[in-house]
């Protein structure tokens, strides 16, 4: 129940829109929704729905839309490589290629512990820094740029560590 | 070399702090603004100062202002943080070194149209840079800069930051607001223009990071000092983003005016591996593809010059590309974008991105004719002109001036038989 959990969240996004205007509010209460397992529940879709006032459909639509939500889960840590053509002429194709075989997987899937998922992206405004990845977790999003394909496996390693069970 | 105006904290350690950007006069403009100046003087000076809009169309900011429906309340600006286009990189890095000067660029903005809330729209990539805005304008709140009656007046200003979601479409500013709007980011019909119709249907100023960030400057030191940089009409300094095949890739504040030979060479420090240089995008991936002969390298890179080599300034964003590249991949590239980020309000964008993908790709994978060459040349000039925001028109740069000028890759890889297989 995010309306619970989150309630003083909830309150000061919702008081940075005019009171008749709170469909503003849904893109953040979505990020807010995806918090914890990396994705919106149906459940939290409702309930984004009741306190905005607007129906499930329409947060299902925004969530469609915008390709930072989203509705199924995946890996914990998304690792999203930009491949488009800046970061491509500095060897971003090379380079997700190769992470993704280190890793034994495809782009765009996920490692079979289930930890990360390896997704190519379009350009993250970073194109003198390729190549570079943006990892988007539950602790929201963080850029690693100047990558090689050993520097990106150890932050892959680190990440696996923090997230394993102590 | 000129003084920087936006990219200062490169010279001056910690500008992100505030308490060092007030050493540095920070705020004064804004001060000056609110406590010397009407609100129409403020517009007036910066339509003086030529100060045209950063974010790739170019508009006289001042003259955006003024459009602000005086009768309908109330007015509100959206700083247009969405920097997503290939190729840029410019207001990011204002946004994490230099964050003070483009928010008072926001507050200067709305008192000269009387905004008392002000939103920075910000693509859900830049997380963590809204994290440390909001913090910043906490900071501003606790200092009095902003909020209620400022500097003892009657003017109060609040300043939101609003995260995307991940779509380029969001940049384009009436899809921007129909974002914050909580809708789906698909452009509006035009007319109405933001200024008469924008967030929530109120009278609205959406405006670049960039563009804004020159706005104190032209505040503190006037509109004259502002026109001695650049060219006649193109005035003042520009964020330069060079990225592609060249040895300093980076972001290089230079007046606007400066050669694409200055940029590329004297800065970027040339091209690798003794390559040469054979074609420049002005736009990001949203330019058609210059010849980088010698005249090309001697234009100056301003709204009045590009034009003459047969592309667009745009947000300044030069991908430069060597000999080592083939042209149908550049155009594989772009395309794959565009298909992906068409919204699919429009069909002609949304089919015709398809579509060109499509072809592309055979084309790329050597199982094409020179007939899909032509036919991806038809497509694109289909969609021109046919859809309610630049983004089809777009998508089409690269691909129509690709094979004009660049006809001899294509050639390359197509064959008869390939069409029968």
């Amino acid at each position: 129940m995010i309306a619970e959990k989150y309630a003083v969240e909830i309150e000061s996004i919702l008081a940075k829109y005019p009171p008749e205007q709170k469909k503003s509010a849904v893109m953040p209460l979505l990020y807010l929704a995806q918090r914890e397992g990396g994705y919106v529940t149906k459940q939290a879709m409702v309930e984004i729905a009741e306190i905005l006032d607007i129906t499930p459909t329409e947060v299902a639509s925004i969530i469609g839309f915008y390709t930072l939500y989203y509705d199924k889960p995946g890996g914990k840590i998304r690792i999203q490589v930009c491949n488009d053509l800046p970061c491509a002429l500095r060897g971003a194709d090379e380079f997700l290629e190769k992470l993704c075989e280190n890793l034994g997987i495809e782009v765009g899937e996920m490692t079979q512990d289930g930890s990360v998922t390896v997704e190519a992206v379009m350009c993250l405004a970073a194109c003198d820094k390729a190549p570079m990845f943006q990892v988007q977790s539950g602790e929201g999003i963080a850029y690693y740029e100047n990558q090689t394909v050993d520097s990106a496996l150890g932050v892959v390693e680190e990440m696996r560590k923090q997230d394993a069970p102590s | 070399m000129t003084e920087y105006i936006l990219l200062r904290h490169r010279n001056i350690p910690d500008l992100n702090h505030l308490d060092v950007y007030r050493q540095k006069g920070g705020f004064d403009a804004f001060r000056k603004a609110i406590t010397n100046m009407t609100p129409d003087e403020v517009t007036q000076e910066v339509k003086a100062s030529g100060l045209r809009g950063r974010g790739g169309a170019g508009f006289p900011t001042g003259l955006k202002w003024t459009f602000i429906d005086p009768n309908n309340w109330p007015h509100y600006v959206v700083a247009n943080a969405d920097e997503s286009e290939p190729g840029t990189f410019k207001d990011r890095e204002i946004m994490e070194g230099n964050p003070f000067q483009f928010l008072e660029g926001v507050a200067i903005a709305a008192y000269a149209i009387q905004a008392k809330e002000a939103y920075i729209y910000l693509r859900g990539e830049f997380w963590q840079i809204a994290a440390t805005l909001d913090q910043q304008i906490a900071e501003l709140e606790a200092e009095g800069l902003l909020g209620d009656n400022l500097f003892e007046t009657d003017y109060s200003l609040r300043i939101f930051t609003h995260l995307g979601a991940g779509a380029y479409i969001c940049g384009e500013e009436t899809a921007l607001l129909e974002s914050m709007e909580g809708k789906l980011g698909q452009p509006r019909l035009r007319p109405p223009f933001p200024p008469a119709y924008g967030l929530y249907g109120k009278p609205t100023v959406v405006n670049n990071v960039e563009t804004l960030t020159n706005v104190p400057f032209i505040i503190s030191r006037g509109s004259d000092w502002y026109r001695s940089i650049g060219t006649e009409k193109s005035t003042g300094t520009k964020i330069f983003s060079l990225s592609g095949k060249v040895n300093k890739p980076g972001n290089y504040e230079l007046p606007l005016g400066t050669p694409f030979r200055e940029l590329i060479y004297d800065h970027g420090g040339g091209i690798p591996d003794g390559r040469e240089i054979k074609a420049i995008m002005a736009a990001g991936a949203s330019s058609s593809l210059i010849i980088a002969n010698e005249q090309a390298l001697d234009t100056p890179m301003d709204w009045e010059s590009v034009p003459n080599v047969g592309a667009q300034l745009g947000s300044a964003s030069v991908i430069v590309i060597d000999d080592s590249v083939s042209i149908d991949w550049v155009l594989h590239k772009t395309l794959h974008f565009f298909s992906h980020e068409s919204c699919g309000k429009c069909t002609p964008c949304r089919e015709g991105a398809y579509w060109m993908r499509h072809i592309i790709d055979r084309i790329r994978e050597g199982e094409a004719a020179w007939s899909d060459v032509e036919l991806l040349n038809d497509v694109a000039h289909q969609i021109q002109g046919k859809c309610l925001c630049a983004l089809g028109e777009f998508s089409i740069e690269a691909v129509t001036s690709g094979i004009e000028r660049f006809e001899a890759d294509f050639r390359a890889k197509v064959s008869e038989i390939g069409a029968e297989e």
